[in-house]
């Protein structure tokens, strides 16, 4: 149906997609796997019509196409549902599709044909609510319906379940199934091996921008998917070895949070325990939280409350994060450009960034005045990029040269180069390609067995079932009781993600 | 069609330590298109400018005093817009200085002690950081815009001293003329070497531009305001507060634009008068920007613009142009050495049509 024949895409001199070919059967559910940066998104956007690409060619049905805008791909029978939704929040269902359609169709109309459409392809939808008060998932229904609409033939989703529970995955499954079942063709882009190996017919390989394999991905296996992806093999994170629990080293009382902004999430009656020794994983959808519990936890937005959080058996509840590191906390945030690093300076700057206070006595000179002992620092620093294995250009670059997993791991190895008793970590391998994020991992899995306690908050289950020997779950602001991570499946995780926080059997029961 | 500025990968660094030379060019380019248009010999008006002002000893004392106001608000703003607070109203510390300063010889004119000069710099200091505490206290804590608000306060303190020396401050022996008594000797700055009229002040400036460098470049402060400038997300991550930032940056430029202040009205005026200012506190801004933000470049940026000052006074004198030459001059140097800052970060690209991102061969 679409063949797209040594497609190259330039940015500067650099090469974002190099020569690509691939072809999409009518029919089929065709996934387009590789890691961050491997150049996914810049190929759907050409074929979306968003980007121009810069040589090479589209067949569409055999024909030679030139798609120049996403009106144009749609008018052909392309659909895309992008991972980053463009919905208005104050508007309803219907009248956000009848908003991407063409003008002069009556919204009774269009609320008739979304509600038969959803109806038919399982995709239960009310095009009367306000998209404000919607779940995530249900947000994602309406791009899909959306994209049904236009009668496409091919619809393109772009990692469209890393929003979603396990469950609302389920279910998204079911629909591609029938789409599948009409002729259409679904062209799934994700980095999750084990949804491609249960949903897809065929799989292309991308990395640096190269088809690297193609392959039916359900003869291979997971290792070999990766291999693909990665281009030599994963270390696997071993949790080998017996993690002696001790004391409680970090905990949270009742922590309550009102939101600071209006697109914040209110954090209510947080408690939480890690114990030396421990990593307590929590799990959750993105925005449900994570974000507030983090700045809560590390004091950047410190509570009134001291009791509300305690770091060895110390209130720290009011106190900021400098005060919080010097008892003994370490601090690794989401956000690697401009929150846990400075880009524009150089690694070594980033390092007193952290450490300035807790390392006073090593990094500083002459007292009050505070002088910032380079020589030292750089050295520091040197010995954090051999330690973790910090591939750089040059002896002291820009953060911002080094790429996402080379700098994440410098930003781990700053806090673990001074073993901390508590390390609170806040998606640990988000864009981190999968060398760097084992890498990481059995860091943290490392540093839990030396006694520390280690908190870990991710949306990503396998990391979570890799590192953690606790898990609990984040769900609008709530956070569930933590269960022993052998305990635990995908499938109950993701129903305390559903907002379902597993007091007891009876409360589930009453919220239906 | 649309202009879009697309940010370059890789900034030439070369150009970034160029720019404000290539920028020096440009104006004086741009000046001599000027001279011409006005009907004068663009080559005799730009030696008149830029030159003549260099050869005479006492027009070198001239742009020393020139520079030390300068020297001294463009370095405190240099740290202040780095750590991302954009005071504009310098030129109302200046004058709030001044007056602070003027405290102790105006209204104890009675009083004669060698204490009389050290307590009027320390005033003045006081008074410039007390004017810079109000935009800063709007910031920190109502969350307003400090640009806006630290420029109408110079409106305030300009018709604010016009009105005390007009009204209260009146000397009694100057002829209904608004100025208030002359200063007592013991209050003058003295002058720096006996050749001319150039005065402590710009000791003070250098000083205080070197000290400053030295905090930037070596200490964890200058390493604080650096990084809160730079993401204000990384500097609470740091445990630096933004907030006690604010009040560092406005207060420490406040107070060098009040010490620039009592040191111009000491040390050159020797009383206040309804206009003690040809602008101080504004050139300063373009001071900091042509001297990339770095004390050690305030010092050359603020003798060049000095410079400015003292050339069209001089061609206002010998090719009678209007002394508006000097402002268009400076105005002309903040727009190149702007655009040329921006031009080395960024790409120009036309854009036709929004959906025609053309589709071959590789745009970029």
């Amino acid at each position: 149906m679409l063949a797209v024949r040594s497609l190259t895409k330039l940015f500067g001199s650099f090469a974002a997609c190099n020569g690509i070919d691939l072809d999409i059967k009518s029919g089929e559910i065709h996934a387009l796997l590789g890691e961050n940066g491997a150049g996914k998104s810049t190929l759907v956007k050409m074929l979306f019509g968003v980007l121009a690409p810069s040589s090479g060619q589209i067949l569409w049905k055999g024909e030679p196409v030139r798609i120049t805008s996403p009106g144009a791909a749609r008018r052909i029978g392309i659909g895309m549902v992008f991972q980053h939704f463009s919905l208005f929040e104050a508007l309803t269902v219907a009248e956000n599709i009848a908003l991407s359609l063409s003008p002069g169709i009556s919204l009774s109309k269009v609320a008739e044909e979304a509600s038969r459409l959803s109806h038919l392809y399982g995709l239960p939808l009310d095009p009367n609510a306000h998209v404000a008060d919607l779940s995530v998932g249900e947000r994602q229904r309406i791009e899909i319906v959306r994209a049904l609409l236009q009668n496409p033939e091919l619809i393109i989703l772009d990692e469209p379940t890393s929003v979603l529970t396990p469950q609302e995955a389920d279910r998204l499954f079911e629909t591609l199934a029938k789409l599948k079942a009409e002729g259409r063709s679904v062209l799934y882009i994700s980095h999750r091996l084990e949804e491609v190996q249960r949903i897809c017919d065929r799989a292309t390989v991308l990395r640096h921008g190269k088809v690297t394999g193609a392959c039916n991905p359900r003869q291979e296996t997971p290792a070999s998917l990766a291999r693909m992806m990665v281009g030599r093999d994963v270390a696997s994170v071993s949790a080998a070895g017996t993690n002696t629990k001790g004391d409680v080293l970090l905990e949270a009382k009742h922590l309550t949070v009102p939101s600071r902004t209006p697109f914040a999430v209110a954090l209510k009656n947080v408690c939480l325990k890690v114990r030396s020794g421990e990593v307590l994983a929590i799990a959750g959808v993105a925005g449900n939280g994570q974000g507030e519990l983090f700045d809560a936890l590390s004091g950047e937005y410190p509570v009134t409350d001291p009791a509300a959080v305690s770091i060895r058996g110390k209130a720290a509840g009011n106190l900021g994060i400098t005060a919080r590191r010097l008892m003994g906390a370490g601090f690794v945030p989401e956000e690697r450009h401009g929150h846990a690093a400075v880009t524009t300076l150089p690694l070594s700057d980033n390092l007193v960034l952290a450490r300035s206070q807790s390392d006073r006595k090593t990094f500083l000179a002459g007292g009050l005045l505070g002088i910032i002992r380079q020589a030292v620092v750089r050295i520091a620093s040197k010995r954090i990029s051999e330690t973790m294995d910090v591939r750089k250009s040059g002896e002291n670059p820009a953060a911002g040269s080094l790429s996402g997993g080379n700098l994440q791991k410098y930003i781990v190895g700053r806090e673990l180069d001074r073993q901390p008793a508590v390390l609170i970590v806040n998606q640990p391998t988000w864009g981190v390609d999968a060398g760097a994020a084992s890498r990481i991992r059995q860091a943290l899995v490392d540093l839990a067995k030396s006694g520390s306690a280690v908190l870990v908050i991710s949306q990503d289950l396998d990391e979570i079932f890799e590192v953690a020997t606790e898990i609990a779950v984040i769900s609008e602001g709530r956070l569930s009781d933590a269960y022993p991570a052998h305990d635990l499946t995908r499938e109950k995780i993701g129903l305390l993600m559903g907002g379902m926080y597993g007091k007891t059997e009876g409360e589930v029961a009453d919220a239906h | 069609m649309r202009i879009e500025l697309e940010k370059r990968a890789n900034p030439s660094t070369l150009y970034s330590i160029l720019s404000p030379f290539l920028a020096l060019a440009l104006t004086v380019v741009a000046g001599g298109i000027m001279f011409a248009l006005l009907g004068k010999d663009p080559g005799s008006a730009l030696y008149s400018f830029f030159i003549e002002p260099l050869l005479d000893v006492w027009s070198l004392h001239e742009v020393a005093i020139k520079a030390a106001p300068l020297i001294l608000i463009g370095a405190g703003l240099s740290v202040c817009y780095r750590s991302n607070n954009w005071n504009i109203g310098a030129e109302g510390q200046f004058i709030a200085g001044a007056i602070a300063g003027a405290i102790v010889p105006v209204v104890f004119h009675d009083w004669h002690s060698p204490l009389v000069l050290p307590l009027m710099l320390i005033f003045g200091m006081i008074g410039g950081a007390l004017y810079a505490a109000v935009p800063a206290f709007l910031k920190a804590h109502m969350n307003t815009n400090e640009i806006l608000t630290s420029l109408m306060l110079v409106y305030i303190a300009q018709l604010f001293l016009d009105w005390l020396v007009r009204g209260p401050w009146r000397s009694p022996d100057a002829y209904n003329f608004p100025v208030t008594r002359d200063f007592a000797p013991e209050a003058i700055l003295p002058e720096l070497v006996s050749s001319g009229r150039a005065n402590l002040g710009f000791a003070l400036a250098i000083i205080a531009a070197v000290g400053l460098w030295l905090m930037l470049r070596y200490t964890l402060k200058g390493f604080e305001i650096t990084v809160l400038g730079q993401s204000e997300r990384a500097g609470r991550f740091a445990g630096f507060s933004s907030k006690r930032m604010i009040w560092f940056s406005m207060l420490l430029s406040g107070a060098l634009a009040g010490l620039a202040g009592i040191s111009e009205v000491s040390g050159t005026i020797g009383k206040l008068q309804p206009i003690i200012s040809p602008g101080y506190g504004f050139t300063a801004i373009i001071v900091a920007f042509l001297g990339r933000l770095n004390p050690l470049g305030v010092i050359a940026a603020g003798l060049f613009l000095a410079l400015t000052y003292v050339g069209g006074e001089a061609v206002q004198l010998t090719l009678s142009v209007s002394d508006k030459v000097t402002r268009v001059f400076q105005g002309l140097l903040l727009f190149f050495v702007l655009s040329c800052d921006t031009l080395i970060q960024y790409k120009i690209r036309l854009v036709f049509s929004r959906l025609g991102q053309s589709t071959e061969g590789g745009a970029h």
